[in-house]
């Protein structure tokens, strides 16, 4: 479980495949049922975020132990513009592209654990984990 | 992935055959505007039984394929969200706003039947 998958992102395409190896791992990390679908959703809007915002980044996804726990982190990053004001950008319904504004705030709705590192110029990183039940 | 739409008598059915990438979802969207001119239906049914994931980019063109549809006089009723998919929306957030959903393909049906029944009393 040590391995880490890269997922290039650069078009739409991507973002299909980032969330459906980020499902098959998560599988085979021991997720079930509804928690999948989760997963893949939480992978979907941020690799959709790199696309609209940064045009290209990746996608990391890694099986993590923790005391015993089985999770995955996924982690997204970019070298886009940054996010200039982060408390805004994780406002509900807040956009400044044609969206819904829900993926940032969405993401972290639907993982546990939920990080971002965003400096103007250079680039943002979301960090999100989530723990097998 | 071209998504394959059905004529059924005054409705058209478009069932998603695999994942969608956004490119395929709108030019479904796009399709469907389109068809609902050339056959005049009344009626469009999106079966998303096959998507594993609905994201706020699938939800967004939904209902904009909806709202599309409805400008050209059709009612538009997605079909077949399954259990995990509809629990991760409700997780993220995400709705459909007043698009209108059944449970499945017969459902979707009936539903369009009922709402765009001719009623010759009206009108008068």
């Amino acid at each position: 479980m040590g391995d880490e998958i890269h997922v290039p992102i650069s078009s739409d395409a991507d973002i299909v495949i980032a969330r459906q190896q980020g499902r098959a791992l998560a599988e085979r990390i021991g997720f079930t049922g509804s928690s999948l679908a989760v997963v893949a959703t939480a992978i979907s809007e941020v690799a959709r975020n790199i696309i609209e915002y940064a045009k290209r980044g990746e996608i990391v996804l890694k099986g993590v132990n923790q005391g015993g726990r089985q999770g995955l982190t996924v982690m997204a990053r970019d070298q886009g513009p940054g996010i200039p004001d982060i408390a805004l950008a994780m406002q509900d319904g807040y956009s400044t592209a044609k969206g819904l504004g829900l993926g940032l705030p969405g993401a972290r709705r639907l993982m546990d654990e939920f990080e971002i590192i965003s400096k103007v110029g250079r680039g943002t990183t979301v960090t999100m984990k989530k723990w097998v039940r | 992935m071209l998504v394959p739409i059905l004529k059924q008598g005054d409705f058209l059915i478009a069932i998603i055959q695999s994942a969608l990438t956004d490119d395929d979802l709108l030019r479904l969207r796009d399709d469907l505007a389109e068809q609902v001119g050339r056959y005049r239906s009344r009626g469009v049914i999106v079966d998303v039984t096959v998507l594993d994931v609905m994201d706020s980019f699938a939800a967004r063109t939904l209902r904009a394929l909806a709202h599309m549809v409805g400008l050209r006089g059709a009612r538009t009723v997605i079909v077949g969200i399954q259990p995990e998919v509809a629990f991760a929306m409700v997780q993220l957030g995400l709705t459909l706003g007043d698009v209108e959903t059944a449970l499945d393909l017969e459902e979707g049906l009936e539903l369009l039947h009922k709402r765009t029944k001719r009623s010759a009393s009206r009108g008068r």
